[in-house]
């Protein structure tokens, strides 16, 4: 099994080495995937993006940045126009509906049993990262729009928020010193404090870290298998594998619209979760 | 499978320029600003409206809940003291035509008896007095008769003719008594 695996895997290098080797542009897969200065609309034109530095930091705007920016203006029209509804009448029709019904699922299927006693501070936050992660990761799959979720820096962002958020919960229940102190269990030998307040303390960074590392890898990856399944038809130069790669990747397209709806779900689960952690320690 | 591929893919890119797992300091920068300036315009024109509404909707319909709960409580209980006091009225009516049915049995057994008195009283009147009627009128007679036979005896003895002459004064007299 595992020899089957490491003989496919040198094959597929093998394969997009060659590939790489006879075109002219070997990026042709990671183009789609990569950040870059420029939002490409072809054969409309493309758009070039400006270059900005601050305090010698590039902060140029980039295809993500500027796609983030988009998801940003749509989702605050969507939302303004969802809270216009209630302003009618209590019970309001449509889109406010439609949001409705995902901002009760986060409120009561994730916030509330999460985080538990206290939660509403905190559910303006998971909203909006809820509904930031979702509308990212359907983003990617229109087509010319690209996958912000899917750029390490994005997840790192949002994951270094979340661990923001859980630290300040934690701290602000129990006070800046007994929430660290609280972070090694109590009633553990006085030799072993020391590799358990290590331990716990990598634990504080690997959670944010394994949430920036799930969904930027979980969006990337579905794009990349899309992109190389289509890229099968140009690697062998016939059409007759056309159909099946379409099929494949068509099938690998309505997975990443369920994986765009888990992923959102986990990472806003898993903050809660870390949040009622911080929150409710138990030692 | 898909990792070997991932992990090619990787080695290329990198090979041809930017890398997947970069750390583009401005992206992190905007998705800061980005996400925060998100939040907080979502949060105060769209989250707090959206969830104060979703909250008063909540308490609305629990309320209307409860006091639908407490108006159904309060009819069971008007419904019940209602029916309480029908049955004591049926119970009562029942008692009043009872006793009106015992007395209006009384009275017609008294009515009857004293009827039936008053018509032997009567009975008992009307006989005694025909009784005295009959007495009165047969010792009349009998004074009549006694009257005629003496009558007749005193004509009878002052004439003192024969045997013929006795007959045809008897027959006489008899014919005076039946003409009186």
């Amino acid at each position: 099994m595992f020899a089957t695996e490491v003989s496919k895997t040198i094959a597929i290098a093998d394969t997009v080495k060659k590939v790489s080797e006879s075109n002219s542009d070997p990026s042709w897969i990671m183009h789609h995937v990569l950040d870059g200065n420029s939002v490409s609309f072809e054969p409309f034109g493309t758009l070039y993006l400006p270059h900005l530095q601050l305090f010698g930091i590039d902060i140029s705007i980039t295809k993500h940045i500027f796609f983030i920016w988009v998801i940003a203006v749509v989702l605050i029209i969507l939302s303004l126009a969802a809270a216009r509804g209630y302003k009618k009448s209590l019970i309001p029709k449509g889109l406010s509906n439609f949001l409705e019904i995902i901002i009760v699922f986060v409120r009561d299927e994730i916030v509330k049993p999460a985080i538990g006693k206290g939660f509403e501070p905190y559910l303006p936050y998971m909203l909006t990262l809820f509904f930031f992660i979702l509308l990212s990761n359907l983003f990617g799959l229109i087509p010319y729009a690209a996958t912000v979720t899917g750029n390490i820096a994005v997840t790192a962002s949002l994951a270094i928020i979340s661990f923001i958020v859980t630290q300040y919960s934690g701290m602000k229940t129990y006070g800046v010193l007994k929430y660290i102190k609280n972070l090694v269990p109590s009633g553990m030998p006085v030799l072993i404090i020391p590799v358990m307040a290590v331990i716990e303390l990598i634990g504080l960074f690997t959670k944010p870290f394994a949430l920036c590392v799930r969904l930027f890898a979980n969006m990337v990856a579905g794009h990349i298998v899309i992109f190389s399944l289509l890229g099968l038809i140009f690697i062998m130069h016939t059409y007759v594998v056309a159909p099946v790669s379409v099929g494949f990747a068509l099938f690998i397209e309505l997975l990443e619209l369920l994986v765009a709806l888990i992923q959102a779900y986990v990472f806003t689960m898993l903050t809660a979760l870390f949040i009622g952690m911080a929150k409710h320690m138990e030692h | 499978m898909l990792i070997g591929l991932y992990i090619s893919v990787l080695a290329l890119a990198s090979e041809g320029g930017g890398s997947l797992i970069d750390v583009n300091p401005g992206v992190v920068f905007w998705t800061f600003v980005t996400f925060i300036v998100l939040l907080i315009v979502l949060k105060k024109f769209a989250w707090k409206p959206i969830l104060t509404a979703l909250d008063q909707r909540e308490t609305a319909i629990r309320e209307s809940l409860e006091k639908a709960e407490r108006a159904k409580e309060e009819a069971q209980k008007i419904l019940d003291q209602n029916q309480a006091s029908l049955a004591k009225v049926e119970e009562e009516s029942k008692q009043i035509i009872n006793q009106s049915r015992i007395y209006a049995d009384k009275l017609k057994d008294q009515i009857i008896q004293d009827g039936r008195d008053q018509t032997r009283k009567m009975l008992d009147e009307a006989s005694a007095e025909i009784d005295r009627k009959k007495d009165a009128s047969f010792n009349e007679l009998k004074n009549q008769i006694a009257e005629i036979a003496v009558n007749a005896a005193e004509k009878i003895l002052r004439e003192n003719l024969d045997k013929e002459l006795q007959k045809k004064i008897i027959n006489k007299y008899i014919g005076e008594i039946t003409k009186n």
